[in-house]
């Protein structure tokens, strides 16, 4: 193309032109300008996508960061032996140990002489969900029953944000959740030292709640279940995705047939996802009866899904080993297998690795086949105690938790969301560096 | 060779664990405006009692029971939750899938408000009939039926902001959306007078009834088959949008939605309970009866769902936004019993 325009543009310049090649014609001028031109174009285009990655990071870090962060509230409470009773015996019990601590709290605050009036009411609204943690803490130490025991509890989701910035007094309204009053109280107690901020662990380890405790919301059960799913996507996909590959590369005679395999496998590629889900609603719970919500028919759908993209580029990683390879394998004696299991297949794993990985990236964060199969909602509630537990326990992914906190109504939640594409952003980039590594430690030019 | 013995391997764990499998939690779906009820109470259960916290999944009312009805056996759900009342058509789809026995739990009330952008006008003087005028597509206008001419609130109400029409009301699938239809749109047909209107112009009255839930297509009312968070998403970007939530949903999003008052009443939950705000609608779920004694854990979930400490009015539910039901102790004991509907 470049000789054919170079040609024609130095034939027809050449018989009029009577000045030297250093000063400019017309012409030549027109088309350096179209290069300085084109040359802008790519450069704007760069600008424009750079632009949006770094508005998307930064939105993203904004919003995410104050999820990690917690308010909290450290305070000293005692609970007797008389009232853990109590608090077992009721049906409630969760309620009967807030009661206690609400209390309690109120009065020591209450002499502790702050010049705030409030009352168990606004403490109520002031603290986060309470009556879990105590319970949890007083059945695993019995010992610590009627003795002073100094807690750091999260604070109610409206005073974090409100101690973050992100609620002012104006935009608060009196209502069920949280009165203007009550922000006096939180001022004198974040003066006093007793109201401060943390870091949130709890967002890293914890489990989903109910939508009325955003406090104590955290990723960590649906990590454990995007983990088990990747899993079983790498058991299935690795071996089965690389076996095709290798039959239809190296063995398979070619025909009609292999060609239409081929065709397929790359339709299959380029398949929405969602239709993999609705595939494993019916095929694998509807028909084959696994359970509902687990990792194990998440990994199965997601299997399928990454097939393809491990196919293909096994494909083109195991056609990158050059014929002389496997010429010189069989010339000494090799069998066919021998030369590509010995020979062919150690030179193209660092490709087929990295096509894995990426494969197993682009699994991890997908949600849409997720949605079918019951993993929105409140469903990463508890950690798998092992394997089977872990494969077949209803427990969500990371990016349908995501979905999830998003829908709901607590704006905290929203907030825990963006933390939440944080945590499964680190997860991507770490898959994707180790990609990048692999290929660049070992993959080899001919 | 390696490759294969792993998968074979892997295809026989697979296989065992699922034939040796046994649910041992409780498993909830259905719609998205119990969703945050019962995920509280699921919290609260996983928290109080020894059996694993229930799983529940959103969908909507429909979506839910359609899951229900689907069968008798552990990989099925055992509760559905509805904003809505069961139909006699998916007792039928239920029946024909072998779930005869059913157990309808009323859990209590929930407001349906209409709210606007905060910064947006505000809207202190809605009748259902400026609802009807607003989104019907045949309205009254001089004593004839005809097509709806008005694109302001106050083309037909003065009291009404000189502001676009603009309402995103819930999708078909939604429960939300059937009492909407009967408790304003067809409300405010009758008392506009375009029901009858419809009836002298030779339609029958079940024609005129189903005619009168009509929406206008015209883009001035928009249908939102997600959930409230999206609802206040379209809110968020037209000031002058007007969205159908549920009363705890505004009350969580009070710094961004200014609410509407219904004949003269705004929402609140004492309204509610009282009956002076028109527009609420109860809320339930169904129980497999089938699976009560084999789902560890399903009858002390149903029984602390709607115990008084939980449902009642000083409960976690209430403090959530919930109406609670005057008739909880009559739920309570047909629960206990396990009394299924006919």
């Amino acid at each position: 193309m470049s000789d054919a325009t170079t040609d024609m543009s130095g034939g027809k310049s050449a018989p009029a032109a009577h000045g030297s090649l250093l000063s400019e014609s017309p012409l030549m001028k027109k088309r350096n300008a179209a290069e300085a031109r084109f040359k802008m174009y790519g450069l704007l285009a760069i600008v424009i996508g750079l632009v949006f990655l770094i508005f998307l990071v930064v939105s993203i870090l904004r919003n995410g960061l104050p999820a990690f962060t917690q308010t909290v509230v450290n305070v000293e409470f005692t609970l007797t032996q008389e009232q853990f009773d109590e608090a077992e015996s009721k049906m409630l019990k969760t309620a009967a140990y807030t009661e206690y601590f609400v209390n309690d709290v109120t009065q020591t605050l209450q002499q502790r002489g702050l010049d705030v009036d409030f009352d168990g009411d606004t403490i109520e609204r002031v603290m986060g969900k309470v009556g879990g943690d105590l319970r949890t803490f007083y059945r695993e130490n019995p010992d610590q029953i009627g003795q002073p025991v100094e807690f750091e509890l999260s604070a109610a989701s409206r005073v974090d944000r409100y101690l973050q910035g992100q609620l002012t007094r104006d935009m608060v309204v009196d209502g069920r959740f949280l009165e203007v009053a009550d922000l006096d109280l939180v001022d004198a107690l974040a003066e006093a030292g007793i109201i401060g901020s943390a870091f949130d662990w709890n967002f890293i380890t914890g489990t989903d709640t109910g939508v009325d405790n955003p406090g104590g919301a955290g990723i960590g059960a649906s990590v454990i279940g995007s983990f088990f799913m990747m899993m079983v996507v790498l058991l299935l996909s690795l071996p089965i995705g690389v076996a095709a590959s290798i039959y239809l590369e190296e063995f398979a005679p070619k025909n009609r047939w292999t060609d239409l395999i081929e065709v397929n496998i790359s339709n299959l590629a380029a398949v929405p996802s969602i239709v993999f889900g609705i595939l494993g609603l019916a095929v694998f719970i509807q028909f084959a009866h696994l359970p509902q919500s687990a990792p194990l028919v998440g990994g199965l759908v997601l299997t399928l899904m990454t097939l393809p993209t491990i196919v293909i580029s096994t494909r083109a990683s195991l056609k990158s080993v050059p014929p002389s390879i496997r010429d010189a394998a069989l010339g000494v004696g090799a069998s066919k297998m021998q030369s590509v299991f010995h020979h062919v297949l150690p030179l193209a794993m660092p490709g087929i690795l990295t096509g894995t990985i990426i494969g197993l990236a682009q699994a991890l964060g997908e949600t849409a086949p997720l949605l079918l199969i019951g993993m929105v909602g409140y469903v990463a509630r508890e950690y798998p105690d092992g394997l089977v537990s872990g494969l077949l326990d209803p427990n969500s992914a990371m990016p349908a938790q995501i979905y999830t906190w998003a829908a709901r109504s607590d704006e905290a939640f929203f907030e825990k969301a963006w933390g939440g594409i944080i945590i499964l952003m680190i997860f991507l980039l770490t898959m994707n560096i180790i990609a990048i590594i692999l290929r660049r430690k070992f993959e080899r030019r001919w | 060779m390696s490759l294969m013995k792993l998968t074979a391997t892997t295809a026989a764990i697979a296989l065992t664990a699922t034939t040796s499998f046994a649910r041992d939690n409780v498993q909830v779906a259905g719609s998205s405006t119990v969703l945050p009820y019962a995920s509280i109470v699921a919290e609260a259960f996983g928290d109080n009692f020894d059996f694993p916290a229930p799983v529940v999944e959103s969908g909507g009312s429909s979506a839910g029971l359609a899951r229900f009805c689907e069968g008798v056996g552990e990989n099925t759900i055992d509760i559905a939750n509805a904003s809505r009342a069961i139909r006699e058509n998916e007792i039928a789809a239920c029946a024909e899938a072998g779930v005869t026995d059913i157990i309808e739990v009323r859990i209590g009330y929930d407001g349906i408000v209409f709210a606007s952008q905060i910064d947006g006008p505000a809207f202190t003087a809605f009748e259902p009939s400026d609802i009807f005028n607003a989104l019907a597509p045949m309205v009254m206008v001089d004593g004839a039926l005809v097509e709806n001419p008005y694109t302001k609130w106050s083309d037909f109400n003065a009291d009404l902001p000189d502001a676009d029409i603009l309402a995103f009301i819930p999708g078909t699938k939604h429960g939300t959306r059937e009492v909407f239809e009967e408790q304003v749109i067809a409300a405010g047909c009758e008392a506009t007078g375009a029901m009858d209107a419809m009836i002298a112009g030779g339609m029958s009255e079940d024609d005129a009834e189903d005619a009168c839930l009509a929406v206008r297509t015209d883009g001035r009312s928009v249908d939102i088959d997600g959930d409230y968070t999206e609802t206040l998403a379209r809110i968020a970007a037209n000031t002058n949008g007007i969205g159908v939530f549920g009363l705890a949903f505004y009350e969580n999003n009070t710094d961004k939605l200014k609410v509407a008052t219904m004949s003269g009443v705004e929402p609140t939950t004492e309204t509610i309970a009282a009956g002076v705000y028109p527009v609420s609608r109860p809320l339930y779920f169904y129980i497999k009866a089938a699976h009560i004694g084999v789902i560890p854990g399903l009858q002390e979930f149903a029984n602390f769902f709607i115990s008084d400490e939980v449902a009642g009015p000083s409960g976690p539910l209430a403090a959530y936004g919930l109406v609670s039901d005057p008739e909880l102790a009559a739920t309570q004991q047909a629960v206990m019993n396990n009394v299924t509907m006919n």
